[in-house]
């Protein structure tokens, strides 16, 4: 809902993604402080925010399939897998700049996802979910073993550091501005695609495919068109990947992935692009402290199995996964749309 | 020709222990329409409990092998209790999810009690290889009659007994079984609790062949094609299926590379998803709007 005394007077407000002045304000601010935060985030949590930055463009693409158009996809990270090899083939093979390899590898990615997309005219929800898990069985395993003069096989692929002009993209602060505009690109594209026909059409397939078949929506075109959106975005993921780690291996993509990309989507919010970013950075950071709370709980009790912290991590996603699966159905995002409606009320909370 | 019988003969016996696998996925399938991802998981946790319970305490091997069961029983009756149970009514995600949840549980359970190394269990059934028409792998051919056996005692308690009957109602309808007096938390239980033991008994088989480790847990995502070429509610369909499906394994290893063969089932897994969606003997759902 809008703040007391806002009122949509034509269609343009109505679709404006910030409305307010406030809005206007905080966004700029927000930016102005994403953007310079190399200047004052060390090395270590740059390269965590770029981390997370990939698997924020991952996780909106799966949003986008799965949150809005219904279609349940368990193979992400294989996905994010064939964006990662044809990019990193396209610099090593083809001589190609890194930028222009980023859509090029989303094109691959999603022409790949587009024939996992096909069997979604005739099967849906879960059937549709074994589909794409089975790949996330036969692409790596495809890479691994098919042309391994051309893939590298069980090596994997080394990549030179890439150059933009005259910089050279090895350092976490340059690789971090080619990576961070790109997702602020993605999310923008995300949320105009969304809230547009395109968006309207699938939710519309995801809350009822007759109904929807019914008002005139194609809807195989239209599930075709969101696993191709999907897929895209994790091509991009992939190649900025390469761009980071410069090192790719197909066992780099496990299903252990894909899976916490749809965990993260359902802690977030499932239908929404704030959920798909803040699913992300609440899931990470809390990847992170339990990794760190693991180490330190290691150094302090050394007789403690070695394995220990590794299962404490596996043990407790586990348990905060089943968690907000019966408590907050509805994600993190549906908390902040509360939170936001309470104070917008204030103090008349009726 | 003796090659191919042979590899018909090895894919048959592998074929029974996915069979076994897969029967476990039906039953919670079929009566409370949770497709369970854990059952890889809970392969390795039985064959971990047979460990633990024989080696590591010293209970003679059958009492060690019926608390091992048990146990895996309870476990399932606590996985039904404690997440899908609350579940109930939500979207077929968020009980796919669970179950993966679950899975991840169980693994990192596995790695802090046996800190994910390789054991080996007493050899307590025969082994060696007979020769019949093809060499028989005796380790293989214990886990296949089991299940057979198992196959011919499902089949009779779902056809003759009342909880069966009470359980077939409750995979047709929840609130109408309900109406006539199923217990149908109570079925939910007992679902979780047969399928625990099935797995727990695949893994027992599992492991006196390849050792306890919780590498066993991937046989869980090999018999996914298994119980969707069957069909997601057949019973039939999970025998069925399991045969054909360890039989495609054992020929695409024996004529084409190794590394085919790990994903050979979810080739014809595709296949079938394209050609025949609901499985060789699954219900064909009529969709009304």
């Amino acid at each position: 809902m809008q703040p007391c005394g806002t009122f949509n007077v034509d269609y343009a407000q109505e679709m404006s993604i910030i409305r307010t002045k406030t809005q206007w304000i905080l966004a700029i601010l927000g930016l102005v402080l994403l953007l310079t935060s190399p200047l004052y985030l060390n090395d270590h949590l740059l390269s965590l925010v770029i981390n997370l930055a990939i698997i924020i463009v991952a996780v909106l693409g799966l949003n986008i399939l799965t949150g809005y158009a219904g279609q349940v996809n368990l193979g992400q990270a294989a996905f994010v897998c064939v964006g990662a090899y044809s990019s990193a083939l396209m610099i090593t093979k083809l001589d190609m700049p890194f930028l222009i390899t980023i859509p090029l590898a989303g094109l691959t990615a999603g022409l790949i996802g587009l024939i996992f997309g096909l069997p979604s005219l005739r099967v849906k929800g879960f059937y549709l979910a074994m589909t794409t898990l089975a790949a996330q069985f036969i692409i790596p395993t495809l890479i691994a073993h098919v042309r391994t003069d051309i893939t590298g096989g069980g090596n994997g692929i080394i990549i030179p550091a890439q150059q933009l002009g005259n910089i050279i993209l090895n350092t976490p602060t340059s690789i971090f501005y080619v990576i961070m505009p790109t997702l602020i690109l993605l999310v923008f594209v995300a949320k105009s695609l969304m809230r547009g026909a395109i968006g309207r059409a699938f939710v519309a397939i995801r809350d009822n495919e007759l109904a929807a078949e019914s008002m005139g929506i194609n809807v195989f075109k239209y599930k075709l068109l969101a696993f191709f959106i999907c897929t895209f975005y994790a091509g991009v993921a992939g190649s900025l990947y390469v761009c980071w780690m410069r090192v790719i291996n197909y066992d780099f993509f496990p299903l252990m992935d894909s899976i916490w990309y749809l965990g993260m989507m359902i802690i977030g919010g499932m239908g929404s692009i704030t959920g798909a970013i803040i699913g992300p950075v609440f899931i990470y950071s809390l990847d992170q402290f339990l990794t760190w709370e693991a180490s330190q709980l290691a150094g302090v009790f050394r007789a403690l199995p070695t394995t220990l912290p590794a299962s404490m991590h596996l043990m407790l996603f586990a348990i905060i996964i089943i968690i907000f699966l019966i408590f907050e159905p509805r994600g993190l995002y549906h908390r902040w749309v509360l939170f936001k409606t309470a104070y917008r009320l204030m103090p008349f909370s009726y | 020709m003796t090659d191919l019988l042979q590899f018909l003969t090895s894919g048959l016996l592998v074929g029974g222990i996915y069979a076994l696998i897969a029967l476990g996925m039906v039953l919670i399938f079929k009566a409370t329409g949770v497709f369970n991802f854990a059952s890889g998981h809970l392969v390795a946790l039985g064959g971990f409990i047979v460990f633990f319970l024989i080696v590591q305490i010293g209970l003679p091997i059958w009492i060690g092998l019926i608390c091992a069961i048990l146990i895996a029983a309870a476990a399932g009756i606590l996985i039904e209790r404690f997440s899908l149970r609350r579940l109930i009514g939500q979207s077929m995600m968020s009980a796919l999810m669970a179950t993966l949840a679950v899975a991840y549980f169980l693994q990192g359970l596995m790695l802090a009690v046996w800190q994910g190394k390789v054991y080996s269990l007493p050899k307590f059934l025969p082994v060696g290889s007979v020769s019949l028409l093809a060499t028989i792998d005796v380790e293989l051919l214990w886990p296949f009659i089991v299940s057979m056996i198992l196959f011919g005692a499902f089949a009779i308690f779902f056809a003759k007994t009342k909880l069966g009957l009470g359980m077939r109602a409750t995979a047709e309808d929840h609130q109408l079984a309900r109406l006539k007096g199923v217990n149908v938390k109570f079925i939910f239980s007992l679902t979780w609790a047969l399928a625990a033991a099935l797995s727990a008994i695949a893994g027992i088989l599992l492991a006196h062949r390849l050792g306890v480790s919780s590498s066993l847990a991937y046989v869980g995502f090999r018999v996914i094609p298994v119980v969707l070429l069957g069909g997601l509610e057949s019973i039939v369909g999970a025998i069925v299926g399991g045969l054909i499906i360890g039989v495609i394994e054992s020929l695409v290893a024996g004529y084409f590379n190794a590394w085919l063969t790990s994903i050979a089932p979810f080739i014809v897994l595709l296949i079938v998803m394209i050609i025949k969606p609901e499985g060789l003997f699954g219900q064909k759902r009529i969709e009304r709007v």
